[in-house]
């Protein structure tokens, strides 16, 4: 057995590979806020109870309607999605005239009360929600065994994430949006609805949240505090990745995932920190992120 | 008077007022709270209000202040007014090495890279021996005041701490209605001509940051002696949350408006805690009802309606 | 000035922050019977919120039914608040408690660091505190308080009846998965000592970030590739949950046996039989247990109808029982003044009811009942509603429990 710093290589190669299956999560997560930040200036707070909301719209179809793991996959998104827009319309079109700092407080406290009344409507404990029957099971992959629905998890992440960044960076539709957040009047004088297609971004930035909590779903325990416990790590991954980046949050997500998979297995107990660690030195090295644009 | 104006003057005299009479009729432990609350969110306020930059880690200058006092009391047995001091002090060096990697930004990134520089001092006070971890320091005697005041007496102990949130307010009051505090607006209002007028921004901004966090500290280490324990959640970022909902609820860049937040904020808490989960819904209810509707906040409204500066 | 939806708005805002205030208002003492007040401090809206919360309230109020304070002529009240496992709030909320409403026992108080805060308190203020929740075995111990009585479980008891049991039952090699803070810590330290004294080995430990890791998959891989026929999980609540499902996905429980060093029925249900099903884990009470547990349990449920009693639920029942018996053997107004002679006539007065039949408080504070080893019944093996555990083995009050002179309590004189 090849022992690369004292751990057994095949210990270390399973762990790169659970390492990048959490990084797809972050990939995602920061995807949607990069996005929405990008796009809209709003830093999305609520981004945390957007994904527990999709994890539990999932469970909700399941044990409410019936319906199941694959069709859920494109419904709770849609749900939330339509959620996400209702809110933008109501609440957070009103905040664009004003500072940035606003929208990060509204979100905030957004976040707080659908975390409270998931809570008291569902209890804290966590709610169960199988692994499909289809993707159930392992492999034995030699070093380790791999559950199936992780490589699921990594595969659908990668595609999602390819997917939103070509049609943000390489169709006409992603051009209209970046040019209208450079100049809005602007591409409005071009008799584009400048407003629909904000509300609209607003909308798929909180369905890919959406659609990373049914990823999650079957395996962390559908409760309300999911969404905080990866919102942190979310915010350091966006802003080492450069916050307006969407390429940027996609390879930090998944670069992070590895370097906080490595650390799990040489020094367990910081493998919590060691994303603030890297931020720290990044926002030392390079202020606007490594992949940010100048502010 | 320290700069007030006649309007602010009078309410200055009645928070005084206040403050002396409230403890013979309500709860003084209670009204300690408020007190430090009222002091960190003054704080606070010196920098989103006059500098203009949300902090979102405040609370890791409370908490390390709150767990230095603690420690300092509990194993040097020093002097209370000594592990007061030694908590804003800590509070001030952090701000300074904290301030320095984050300042170069503005803004929302401001906002962000201090969310999670104090997401890193939470995991470090989570694992540091010192601090305890999750139990937190514990007993933290309240000693004497320069040798010869007890401080185990409620009242006592209430007293001091008006004393020193009294301090802290004027501080606060004075770094505002200076010539620095002047340079202060005047990088909020328009950076880019400050710097052509030669003022180097970033170091009138550090030095705000670093007074802002200091005065954190005083009020982390007051609180730790009242209630003789600091724990893991004056560093965790719902206190953070917390003191920006305060200054945000009682009115931003008011004079008066933290401790007015102050005193509906930790109220609210009191009649809340037996509702459980609750409390959590209504501040997330609260904050979106001010950004929305209620900007200006308490004190904020009532100057606008009275047509004065509060 | 125009009635705008604005300015109405911060009206009806200004004005609700009114009577906010009014609770911290001193009430003036008003003359009449002197009355019990029970205050029940736990965590209703956190992690433990299933494993104790609104549940345990019910259970104490249950008590007072069932001994019947009306017809006793006894003015008994029970209040609870949350501390949301904080414990600087904790000790705000019982300071005001003792001090301001009259409040005379503690009780409940789940989560060691918030117990631990408590303690001094209460012995300030020489009150009674009755831990339910707690589990650290230091607060019987180093931590001990004559103010102070632990009622169902302990850190020792659960280690040595999971722990020692399995180890005869041939898991002898174990690997620990810990929550990296002093709770976690303890019940490993518990644990591998007993596991080593009942002749097994300890292959290692993965001690993971307490709070907030979700993922434990790296742990668990690391836990399979040291061969360990335990896996022992050292955490509690959503951590625990988390870590059982994602045993289960990374195939460990084919290999390995689960013991979860503290784990309740609630969290069972919160698994599903599926994933739970084979699970090892000690409570000291089971609503199915016998017909005692059973009767308690069928008063209780309309009350709590979505979550089924835990110990801890039971143990505040059976704890406001036993007070209540010893308040009216001692008298209302000796009860209320002094927390030391109340808690010292517990201790002497025998306890029982029907969730955990007799049981005696041994003078460092310890309740001693039944420990008994369940295993998580598989879903075809269920039958009804909650139908989760089997009995395996039962461990006696009288060993399950540390030796009174391993505690090193202070005021217990050897």
């Amino acid at each position: 057995m090849i022992m690369i710093f004292g751990i057994p290589g095949p210990l270390l190669f399973g762990q790169l590979l659970l390492g990048l299956i959490n990084g797809a999560f972050y990939a995602m997560l920061s995807l949607g806020l990069a996005v929405i930040f990008g796009m809209l200036n709003i830093i999305n707070f609520a981004h945390g109870s957007l994904f527990m909301m999709g994890a539990f719209a999932a469970w909700m179809l399941l044990n409410y309607v019936g319906i199941g793991y694959f069709p859920a996959l494109i419904l709770a998104p849609l749900l939330v999605g339509i959620f996400g827009i209702v809110l933008e319309k109501t609440i957070i079109s009103r905040l664009y005239k004003l500072d940035h700092l606003y929208g990060l407080l509204l979100t905030f406290g957004l976040a707080l009360v659908i975390e409270g009344l998931f809570r008291n409507g569902y209890g804290s404990s966590g709610l169960p929600y199988r692994i499909p029957d289809i993707l159930q099971g392992a492999v034995n992959l030699g070093f380790m065994y791999m559950p199936i629905y992780r490589g699921w998890v990594v595969v659908a992440a990668l595609v999602v994430c390819i997917s939103t960044w070509a049609i943000i960076e390489k169709t006409s539709l992603g051009a209209t949006l970046r040019a209208a957040t450079e100049n809005a009047p602007l591409v409005q004088a071009f008799g584009v609805n400048v407003p629909r297609l904000i509300t609209l971004t607003y909308g798929g930035g909180v369905a890919l949240a959406a659609f990373a909590g049914v990823l999650a779903a079957p395996i962390y325990s559908v409760n309300p505090n999911m969404g905080t416990n990866f919102i942190n790590t979310v915010f350091a991954v966006v802003v080492i990745g450069g916050m307006g980046s969407i390429m940027g949050s996609i390879l930090t997500g998944f670069g992070l995932g590895v370097v906080e998979g490595l650390t799990k297995v040489f020094y367990p107990q910081a493998s919590a920190t060691v994303v603030f660690v890297v931020m720290v030195i990044v926002l030392l090295v390079r202020p606007r992120g490594l992949f940010g644009k100048a502010a | 008077m320290f700069g007030f104006s006649r309007a602010q003057s009078i309410a200055f005299v009645v928070m005084v007022v206040l403050i002396a009479v409230s403890p013979f009729v309500l709860y003084p432990v209670f009204l300690m709270r408020v007190l430090c609350a009222a002091l960190f969110a003054c704080a606070f306020n010196l920098m989103l209000g006059y500098v203009g930059l949300l902090s979102f880690g405040h609370a890791a200058f409370f908490g390390m202040g709150s767990y230095v006092a603690a420690w300092t009391m509990k194993v040097w047995h020093v002097d209370a007014s000594i592990a007061i001091i030694f908590g804003g002090l800590t509070g001030a060096v952090l701000g300074f090495f904290l301030g320095y990697l984050a300042i170069r930004r503005s803004g929302i990134y401001f906002a962000m890279i201090t969310l999670a520089l104090a997401q890193m001092v939470y995991f470090f006070c989570l694992e540091a021996p010192f601090t305890g971890g999750e139990d937190g320091i514990q007993q933290v005697p309240r000693g004497h005041l320069f040798w010869f005041i007890d401080l185990s007496n409620d009242m006592t102990m209430y007293w001091v701490t008006a004393a020193v949130f009294i301090g802290g307010f004027l501080l606060v009051h004075r770094i505002i209605h200076s010539p620095f505090g002047q340079v202060l607006k005047g990088i909020r209002e328009n950076e880019p001509r400050a710097t052509s007028l030669g003022y180097r921004t970033d170091d009138y901004k550090l030095i705000a940051f670093v007074l802002s966090c200091m005065i954190a500290g005083v009020a982390g280490g007051t609180k730790a002696l009242v209630f003789g324990i600091a724990t893991l959640t004056d560093v965790h970022y719902s206190t953070s949350g917390e003191v920006v909902l305060t200054t945000l609820l009682g009115g931003l860049g008011t004079v008066f408006g933290p401790a007015m937040g102050a005193l509906v904020v930790t109220s609210m808490e009191n009649y809340l805690a037996q509702f459980g989960a609750w409390v959590t819904v209504t501040q997330g209810v609260i904050f979106m009802v001010c950004v929305l509707a209620f900007r200006r906040g308490i004190i904020g409204e009532l100057g606008a309606f009275l047509r004065i500066s509060l | 000035m125009f009635l705008t939806r604005r300015s109405a708005l911060k009206t009806v805002a200004a004005a609700t922050t009114l009577p906010l205030v009014g609770p911290a208002l001193v009430r003036p003492a008003r003359a009449q019977a002197p009355s019990i007040k029970i205050g029940v401090l736990n965590d209703l809206s956190g992690p433990y919120a299933n494993t104790g919360g609104t549940t345990s309230v019910v259970c104490a109020k249950q008590a007072l039914e069932d001994f019947g304070v009306a017809t006793k002529g006894m003015n008994v009240e029970v209040i609870s608040a949350d501390h949301q496992n904080k414990p600087d709030l904790a000790v705000s909320i019982t300071r005001q408690w003792f001090d301001r409403d009259g409040v005379d026992v503690l009780m409940d108080v789940p989560t060691s660091s918030v117990a631990l805060a408590l303690q001094s308190v209460a012995r300030e203020k020489n009150k009674v505190y009755l831990n339910v929740g707690a589990a650290s075995s230091a607060l019987t111990g180093e931590q001990c308080s004559p103010n102070f009585i632990s009622w169902c479980y302990d850190t020792y008891m659960l280690s040595k009846s999971t722990g020692g049991a399995m180890v005869k039952a041939g898991g002898d090699s174990w690997y620990f998965l810990t929550a990296d803070y002093a709770f976690g810590k303890q019940l490993q330290d518990d644990t591998s000592k007993l596991v080593k004294a009942a002749g097994g080995k300890v292959l290692g430990s993965a001690p993971y970030p307490f709070p907030g890791t979700t993922d434990f998959s790296s742990f668990l891989v690391q836990a399979q590739s040291s061969g360990a026929k335990v896996l022992g999980l050292c955490n509690a609540g959503g951590d625990t949950v988390n870590s059982i499902k994602q045993a289960h996905e990374f195939g460990l429980n084919a290999s390995m046996k689960i013991a979860a060093l503290l784990m309740f029925i609630n969290d069972v249900h919160a698994l599903g039989l599926e994933t739970a099903g084979g699970l090892s884990l000690t409570e000291s009470f089971y609503w199915d247990l016998n017909e005692g547990t059973r009767a308690f349990t069928k008063r209780v449920l309309p009350k709590t109808p979505n979550n089924y009693p835990n110990m801890i639920h039971a143990g505040c029942y059976s704890a406001t029982l036993h007070y209540l018996k010893t308040v009216a053997d001692m008298g209302v107004a000796e009860a209320k003044k002094d927390g030391v002679a109340t808690i010292n006539r517990m201790k002497a007065m025998p306890v029982e009811d029907e969730c955990f039949g007799k049981s005696k408080i041994r003078e460092d504070g310890r309740n001693m009942v039944a420990a008994y080893l369940f295993e998580v019944k598989t879903a075809a093996e269920s039958k009804g509603p909650w139908d989760y555990y089997k009995l395996k083995v039962t461990t006696p009050a009288d060993e399950a429990w540390r030796p009174l002179a391993d505690g090193h309590c202070p005021f217990i004189k050897a």
